[in-house]
């Protein structure tokens, strides 16, 4: 310890004249007293080995700058990185409204102080109920991930059956965190099988479909668009066929996506299921995930919700909006172990964030930036292509990423992406270790912040990188 | 909307309590009381009741008997009443209680309001069964029942609310009592006489990381499927009284005794509404399990309302074949005190005390203790 | 005119707007931000973009979003951010079990606005990340000085997922070791509900202890209900009443002793950093809440960061990719066959982990301890002024210092006058602090209410706080209906019943509303 006693600017009573007078009053001559049910052998002897602290607010400021500097960053690079984290436009106004202290600290508190945040988030769900068109959300869970692991939980819960099959195609990280919690899932267990997909297409096996599927398939889960950027084009007959079964027919849809492509409920979904990321949310590294999952409204789909659903209703006085909890029962805070799966903390700045964007944005928005990702992104598949030795994989139509290969060129993805680097560029996501079978492709995004010269000077990267 | 509400007030309940006499039901032990200078407590019990409720600013229009069996108490809270039937002053029986329960009932009051104790509620059980909704004001030396609010006050608002529509949830309460005459003597035999229908005063606690309403069928849903898929082929299973209970039969789709024991095997009837001897036909040589369930605010477990599982049958089915269920709330409800064990074998009561599972949920159990 | 220097009350009314939903500000052809459009260039090239999707995949009616310009959006969205009372601005005492300490500025600007983090994709190359991987490693450091543990993985999405990631690792250990008989889990009442649910999520059987004496279960309840069909007990200490359990170690032993493991919730850490730690108490696994303990924002519920510290000997099962430095430069090590796998999407919540390395860095090893101390003295003070309210009693541990919260009880005041905690909670708002928090459900506890006055909060601040709770009090014995009938000075008068449970009147959406409601 040192001689000169520290006052903490984020600890107030570390003054030793305050502190005296807090240990009179409560009947102790030193804070150590407090901890009397602490005994001597579990205390912790001695000082935690950590760096010396930088205490002043200027000096902090510049070291953690100087850690993010080390950072390349998406500013400085372009950046055609998707694969579940794009890089779009976040308005100002999105910054503005997340960074304002009263919603940024806020926690769980109930509806009459913060009435402000439930009316949000009721708007957060109405907002996406529209963009979906469904009627029954809940807040958003962690991540895309979680909503889709969740959904897959959700579908067993409805109909008790014993297998879900996945896309053989699916986001690997994905799949791995949907293979973590149908683990937990009870006797009997809930096993996965994987739908192949059509190598020359992209597009999803029908006939694989058909074979695999069976009165015990408690769901069929597509991603729409798939991991490699495919627009499902049979995503209608997809769903007849689940729903023919008896099974939940679950999409994970890339929100951004719906302003031009039909919403999942316009095929047959019966669950919808996603990530916000793309609404308004910076990438923060990974950090601005946050899953959504939407019904129709019906019971059977309604009591297999874990997080908290908003509901609108009225107060004392006349014509005053207030908020509520549906159906509590089904949360693990009311219920513990006999809620749904558990909840905790979510993303609720996620989703007023995503709130603002999409009132924002607007139906016209919506349309707007959907076109604008098409055309930037067949662009770049077209240059692309265009290159010799280079190849757009897939045939089938796409939103906002597609599968480059590169095995003509004779060339690893790891090399040239390291050769972008160097030319300032980010390369797209390389598959050959998930997906060795697409030899050496890569997965790249190109949303609607990619000018045409942003393209451009990409395509010429790569034809330096593949000489 | 005008809310139709029935008063009765047992004016002699509770007068026994404070002058030793455990109860006041005949009329020479009320005598007794009366010598012992005791005074009566409904009455002001109930104006309390009332009181409350008036402050809840409902339309309410009361239905009563005369004098002091609920007219004197509606004056004395401001409350205009129509008097329904008359009694002799200074005289009441429980044959009165009983025809005013079923006089309000053919009313159809929305809820009857009645100051007393576990004897009141047994007469107004009698008379009208679960033809309406009651709601009890403590006011006897007896409450074992849970068909009353925790305090007079708290009874007027729990009618405030459930007349208002604040409160919807209806349940199933257990109408106990004990013998007086013995509990004089120092003996405990409670008896679970049924159940009346109650506002489901558990009021929800507001806010998102607090406590919540809870579907009280889901619990008992839980438990029963739970039970189930634990049930081993070729035992038998003595299922004790109780709506908890009740629960496990009806999700196998049987017929069940509500204040009896039933006996199943391989999940169909064997026996309806057995008695001691037949236990121990059944339990002779053969294994068996008795699934019961606590009896809440007071925590027995044997003894009280299931005497047919009598000492000897439960030392044949063995201490780990005893099955306890019950949803956390009624646990909870414990406040913390053991369960209880009366079987009237004090060697047995010790054997079976210490840490038990209670099956609170499906995969979800509670440690208790017995004391 | 200040607040009240005799009282220390303020009169109080938060904004009020009567706001309308979003959907009520449409305005047909408004626009609240325009995007970029594709080039000439690029279109003469590709064409419209949108004749590319398939005909039965496009959308035919564009989505009944509303209409609404840029300002009018951004009005409406600050005046509900002016209707929430966040901690930024009011003694969040309240929200007990939470930890609602300062989340200073300096991190905040620097993890919102820094493009050295707002402006990374996680899937770039680990050599153009090294400044937040450098961070991620530092914070696990610290984190095993904290803990005592041998390895941490911050990849958890809160302290939920954390205690699930946890119970994940239970089960494939014991899958390790060949052993499926362990199908149990042990927790305790007065532990967060996820203690039971997440354990459950993961497949196993919950056994839940209740409190004895000292508020929490008698060692023999827990011997009672160990078996060799236990896999792991999941508890916190203190628990949410404050009240540390002095024997823990004989209770991990015990565990140990039948084969299970102890996993450690350390939501409710924030009174014994450097004081005790997972590790003397032998415990297995532990988590911590990096949103509570280690002062990043609770975000409006979320974002989040559960960093979960596991012994030597779990290392392996602990979830994939982990940060590694091998002296020169940090890493992602994918190569963990055992690993329990994800439990979420890339590394975390990067600027989470930023915030907690910012918020420690400022600190250290003397500065987190002083943190602790004065947490436990606030608690302790606060305390005091409470226990002297009329109405309020403090069940359990008669006698015994509590750490960082207490949890009391209004049952008095409910029998006394009719007011329960419900009631006081809205009124409390009315003198411009946040709802308490009551309970996690059941409420063992009746008519509870949980305070923690973590480190942040000023004598003063406690002061005033508990100056609120001393009026309500006296409000209730006077007037009791003053206070049943709260609030008046929030956005919104009182709701019955908050708990929506009837089909018919469910409406969570605007458009189910207008349905409901026959509105067009």
């Amino acid at each position: 310890m040192k001689d000169r006693k520290i006052v903490y600017p984020y600890i107030p009573n570390s003054v030793g004249e305050i502190k005296e007078q807090m240990l009179k009053e409560v009947g102790a001559q030193e804070v150590m007293e407090l901890y009397a049910e602490i005994p001597e052998h579990l205390r912790f002897k001695g000082r935690m080995k950590m760096p010396e602290p930088i205490l002043d607010e200027c000096s902090i400021r510049r070291h953690v700058d100087g850690l993010l500097r080390k950072n390349a960053n998406c500013c400085d690079h372009l950046n055609f990185l998707g694969a579940g984290c794009a890089q779009h436009y976040v308005p100002a106004v999105c910054d503005e409204i997340n960074g304002r202290g009263e919603f940024l600290t806020a926690y769980s508190s109930i509806f009459w102080a913060d009435h402000g945040k439930w009316q949000a988030w009721f708007e957060y769900v109405s907002l996406m109920a529209e963009l979906l068109d469904m009627d029954y959300l809940s807040l958003p869970t962690y991540d895309g991930a979680q909503a889709a692991a969740t959904s897959l939980r959700m579908a067993r819960g409805i109909n008790g059956r014993t297998e879900v099959l996945l896309p053989a195609s699916m986001h690997p990280q994905i799949q791995a965190v949907v293979r973590n919690y149908l683990k937990g899932v009870p006797d009997p267990a809930l096993k996965i099988g994987l739908i192949d997909y059509d190598r020359t297409s992209g597009l999803l096996d029908l006939e694989d479909l058909r074979a695999k599927i069976s009165d015990r398939t408690a769901a069929v889960l597509i991603e729409n668009p798939s991991y490699f950027g495919i627009i499902e084009a049979q995503a209608e007959e997809i769903g007849r066929i689940a729903r023919e079964r008896g099974a939940e027919f679950i999409v994970y849809a890339d929100p951004i996506s719906l302003g031009v492509l039909a919403p999942p409920a316009h095929y047959g979904a019966t669950i919808a299921c996603g990530d916000l990321h793309p609404l308004g949310i910076h990438m923060q590294c990974g950090g601005g995930q946050s899953g959504f999952i939407a019904t129709g409204f019906d019971m059977d789909h309604a009591m297999q919700f874990k997080d908290i659903v908003v509901g609108i209703q009225e107060t004392v006085e006349d014509g005053e909006y207030g908020f509520g909890v549906v159906f509590p029962h089904k949360l693990s805070y009311f219920t513990r172990e006999e809620g749904n799966e558990f909840t905790g903390t979510n993303t609720g700045l996620w989703a007023i964030t995503a709130a603002v964007y999409l009132s924002l944005m607007g139906p016209k928005g919506m349309e707007e930036i959907g076109r604008t990702i098409m055309q930037r992104s067949q662009y770049a598949a077209k240059k692309l292509g265009e290159i010799d030795g280079v190849r757009v994989l897939f045939s089938a139509s796409f939103f906002k990423e597609f599968v480059v290969n590169f095995d003509e060129t004779g060339r690893k993805v790891e090399k040239i992406n390291r050769k972008l680097l160097k030319a300032g560029v980010f390369g797209g996501l390389d598959l050959s270790k998930d997906f060795p079978a697409l030899g050496q492709s890569a997965l790249y995004c190109v949303t609607e912040i990619m000018t045409k010269d942003d393209i451009d000077h990409l395509v010429e990267a790569v034809k330096k990188a593949v000489k | 909307m005008v809310k139709k509400v029935g008063l009765i007030v047992n004016p002699i309940a509770g007068m026994g309590g404070r002058v030793g006499l455990k109860g006041t039901d005949g009329s020479d032990i009320l005598e007794q009381a009366r010598r012992l200078g005791a005074q009566p407590e409904a009455p002001a019990r109930a104006v309390e009741a009332l009181r409350a409720l008036v402050q809840s600013n409902i339309d309410v229009e009361i239905l009563t008997y005369s004098d002091e069996m609920g007219e004197h108490e509606c004056r004395r809270a401001g409350l205009r009443c129509t008097v329904a039937g008359r009694i002799r002053s200074g005289k009441t029986t429980a044959d009165d209680t009983k025809q005013a329960a079923a006089a309000m009932a053919a009313a159809q009051v929305d809820l009857i309001l009645f100051a007393g104790g576990d004897g009141t509620a047994r007469n107004i059980l009698d008379a009208i069964g679960q033809e309406a909704l009651v709601l009890g004001i403590p006011a006897g030396v007896k409450i074992h029942s849970a068909v009353f609010a925790v305090t007079p006050r708290l009874c007027g608002q729990v009618a405030g609310m459930f007349l208002s529509g604040k409160v919807k949830a209806i349940r199933e309460a257990e109408v106990m009592d004990i013998d007086e005459e013995a509990f004089r003597n120092g003996a405990v035999s409670a008896r679970l006489y049924g159940y009346l229908l109650v506002p489901d005063e558990r009021r929800f606690v507001q806010g998102m990381k607090a406590g919540g309403i809870r579907s009280e069928n889901a619990a008992l849903q839980g438990i029963a499927a739970e039970v189930i898929a634990g049930m081993t082929a070729d035992d038998f299973y003595i299922i004790g009284p109780g709506t908890t209970t009740r629960a496990v039969m009806e999700r196998l789709g049987l017929k069940n005794t509500l204040l009896g024991i039933d006996v199943i095997r391989n999940r169909q009837l064997v026996l309806s509404d057995v008695n001691e001897q037949q236990l121990l036909e059944i339990t002779e040589g053969n294994p068996a399990k008795i699934v019961v369930t606590i009896i809440g605010g007071q925590g027995h477990v044997f003894g009280r309302g299931n005497q047919q599982l009598s000492p000897e049958v439960i030392r044949r089915v063995g201490k780990d074949n005893i099955i306890i269920i019950a949803p956390k709330e009624k646990v909870i409800s414990l406040g913390g005190r053991p369960l209880l064990v009366d079987t009237g074998d004090e060697a047995l009561n010790q054997d079976l005390s210490g840490y038990v599972r209670i099956v609170s949920g499906y995969k979800d159990y509670l440690m208790y203790k017995i004391g | 005119m200040g607040r009240n220097r005799k009282t220390l009350l303020r009169k109080f009314h938060q904004a009020r707007w009567d706001e309308q939903i979003i959907f009520e500000m449409s305005v047909p052809g408004e626009r609240g931000i325009l995007v970029p459009q594709a080039e000439e260039a690029v279109t003469a090239e590709v064409g419209d973009g949108i004749s590319a999707i398939p005909e039965s995949l496009r959308r035919k009616k564009p989505a009944a979003l509303p209409e609404v310009g840029q300002m009018r959006v951004l009005r409406h969205f600050m005046r509900l951010s002016q209707e929430t009372m966040g901690a930024d601005v009011t003694i969040d005492i309240g929200e007990g079990t939470c930890t609602m300490k300062y989340s200073p500025k300096v991190q905040e600007h620097l993890a919102a606005r820094h493009p050295g983090i707002t402006e990374l994709h996680p899937m770039q190359d680990p050599r153009t990340l090294q400044g937040i991987l450098e961070m991620y490693y530092q914070v696990e450091q610290f984190l095993k000085e904290v803990s005592g543990m041998d390895f941490f993985s911050l990849q958890p999405s809160s302290g939920s997922q954390g205690v699930y990631a946890n119970a994940s690792i239970v089960r494939a250990y014991h899958e390790a070791r060949g052993d499926r008989n362990r199908t149990e889990v042990i927790t305790t009442i007065f532990s967060h509900p996820v203690d039971a649910a997440a354990p459950g999520t993961a497949g196993y059987k919950v056994i839940t202890l209740m409190p004895g004496e000292n508020g929490y279960p008698d060692l023999g309840a827990l011997k009672a209900a160990l078996s060799e069909r236990t896999a792991g007990i999941f508890i916190t200490n203190p628990e949410d009443t404050g009240i540390y359990n002095s024997n823990i170690d004989e209770y991990v032993k015990a565990a140990h002793a039948v084969g299970a493991l102890c996993s450690y919730d350390q939501a409710n850490a924030n009174g014994l950093l450097g004081i005790a730690r997972a590790r003397e108490t032998g415990f297995d696994l532990c988590h911590f809440n990096i949103h509570k303990t280690f002062s990043a924002p609770h975000g409006s519920f979320g974002p989040g960061m559960g960093a979960i510290g596991v012994t030597a000997e779990l290392e392996k099962f602990l979830p994939a990719p982990r940060v590694k430095f091998n002296g020169k430069r940090y890493y992602l090590d994918y190569d963990y066959p055992d690993s329990i796998g994800r439990v979420r999407l890339f590394l975390g919540n990067a600027p989470l982990a930023l915030k907690a390395y910012a918020w420690i860095m400022q600190h250290g090893a003397d500065g987190l301890r002083e943190a602790a101390e004065v947490s436990v003295l606030n608690n302790n003070y606060l305390e005091k002024k409470v226990r002297e309210i009329p109405g309020v009693v403090v069940k359990y541990a008669e006698g015994k210092r509590r750490l960082e919260q207490v949890r009391y009880s209004w049952e008095k005041l409910m029998e006394d006058t009719g007011v329960g905690t419900d009631a006081v909670e809205k009124r409390m708002a009315d003198y411009g602090v946040q709802h308490y928090f009551q309970s996690h459900h059941p409420h063992v506890v009746p008519e509870p209410f949980t305070l923690e006055p973590c480190e942040s909060y000023s004598k003063d601040d406690i002061d005033e706080f508990a100056a609120i709770l001393r009026q309500i009090s006296k409000e209730a014995y006077e007037n009791p209906e003053l206070v049943n009938n709260a609030p008046y000075n929030l956005p919104i008068h009182n709701i019955w019943m908050p708990a929506i449970v009837e089909e018919e009147k469910i409406a969570t959406t605007w458009r189910m509303y207008k349905k409901l409601k026959g509105i067009e």
